[in-house]
């Protein structure tokens, strides 16, 4: 992989297990607790606090409620324009895909590196994304075939196709079917590594600059240091951008499970 | 690249751990406190509607209610102009009647006293026929010497006096 001096800006995503629980297993299946393991578990810790702060259940809400409010309502006018009315069952599943990988890409790109610890941004690995994307994509698979039965594959035949096409279109709509799951984990894994790629890059350039001499510390490493300012807030604008896709993506699948075309 | 680099090794960790996170995330939090947290929300939103239905109706049965109010007013201004009608009409029929006694009254009254007056006439006329007759006797006695006789001098004095 590319190195920069002494600054690799792939070593951000290597998993280490921590505690020693390197050879924990179940069924011969490594499952140490590594670094990604613990943001998973922070992600969801940060979620469940955020949530349980908007429980207190008041006719009219706190600061709090109203933001946990806010997120529910959000996702619900979400599935409500893309699946209708039938798309509130799936507030939950959403809800929860949309505030993890949100936490996620969040907690990854908070600077904790100023007090020694490595932010790890486990949306950054497609072992990860891959997951939530076969979860997606099998829920639209569980949905379509429970409602439609074999008239699910009905979906791959848009309205009007000449009797002639039919064959042709139902593999070509099949394709772009079967690819959904891997553009929706991959969508997420690229645009996390790369942000977080590219910061590292500037990282080093500043540094590396820094350190070979004060004329170009001055000039590339501060360029550098001005242009990571702006793209760590393009970095948050992403992280909350791709989340939002994951969500709304899932459910415009699910909206064709629920109502085909 | 790590993410490669590293599958073999890590790609049963991650997958435990995510599913792990993501099961407590969506039972614990999507099915458990999600729709609590909607339930309060959509309570609220029921509540709010439900003001503004209420507020509404209020609205309605207050328009009823002034339209009631005026057909009413209207009603009861009819009747009145409609007693007053009839008590006016009744009153004039009152004072025609007692115009129509009072003119019984003084036409009666004014015959009568007509007849009194004929009666004064009459009797008159009578005195003065008598009167006369006495006066032509005396006349006839001290011109002529004779003695006429009574019926005579009242004949005489009836024909002078119906000639005029």
């Amino acid at each position: 992989m590319a190195e920069s001096g002494k600054i690799d800006p792939m070593h951000q995503f290597a998993i280490e297990p921590l505690f020693g629980t390197d050879h924990l297993s179940i069924g011969g299946f490594n499952i140490a607790f590594t670094n990604s393991a613990l943001y998973m578990v922070a992600a969801a810790v940060v979620l469940w606090i955020f949530v349980v702060g908007g429980m207190k259940r008041e006719l009219v809400p706190g600061r709090w409620q109203m933001a946990v409010e806010y997120m529910t309502g959000f996702i619900k006018s979400l599935l409500i324009a893309n699946v209708g009315e039938g798309g509130k069952k799936y507030i939950p599943y959403v809800f929860s895909l949309f505030m993890f990988i949100l936490l996620a890409n969040l907690l990854g790109l908070l600077p904790l590196g100023l007090v020694g610890l490595h932010p790890f941004t486990f949306t950054s690995h497609f072992t990860a994304t891959g997951v939530l994307a076969i979860m997606s994509f099998s829920i639209v698979l569980a949905v379509g075939f429970y409602k439609h039965g074999l008239h699910f594959f009905s979906l791959f035949v848009p309205h009007g196709t000449p009797a002639l096409m039919v064959v042709p279109l139902f593999f070509i709509e099949l394709v772009s079917f079967m690819v959904r799951p891997f553009s929706l984990g991959l969508r997420l894994f690229v645009a996390m590594t790369a942000g977080h790629v590219l910061l590292k890059v500037l990282a080093g350039f500043v540094i590396n600059s820094a350190n070979a001499s004060p004329a170009l510390g001055l000039t590339v490493g501060a360029a550098s240091f001005i242009l990571m300012i702006g793209i760590s807030a393009l970095e948050v604008l992403v992280a909350v951008i791709q989340a939002y896709v994951f969500a709304l993506l899932t459910s415009v699948y699910i909206n064709d499970a629920e109502n085909l075309h | 690249m790590p993410q490669i680099a590293q599958i073999a090794e890590t790609y049963s960790s991650q997958i435990f751990w995510l599913l792990l996170t993501f099961g407590f995330v969506f039972f614990v939090i999507g099915l458990g406190m999600v729709p609590k947290v909607q339930a309060t929300a959509d309570a609220r939103d029921a509540k709010i509607t439900g003001d503004l239905d209420a507020a509404k109706a209020a609205f309605a049965r207050a328009d009823e209610a002034e339209a009631d109010y005026r057909a009413r007013d209207a009603e009861s201004r009819a009747a009145v102009q409609a007693s007053l009608a009839k008590a006016k009409v009744e009153a004039a029929k009152a004072s025609e009647a007692k115009l129509a006694a009072a003119d019984a009254d003084i036409a009666g009254r004014i015959n009568a006293a007509e007849a009194r007056i004929k009666a004064a006439t009459d009797a008159a006329m009578a005195e003065i026929e008598t009167v006369a007759a006495d006066a032509a006797r005396d006349m006839v006695a001290r011109i002529s010497g004779v003695n006429a006789s009574e019926d005579a001098a009242r004949n005489a004095v009836k024909a002078a006096l119906a000639h005029g």
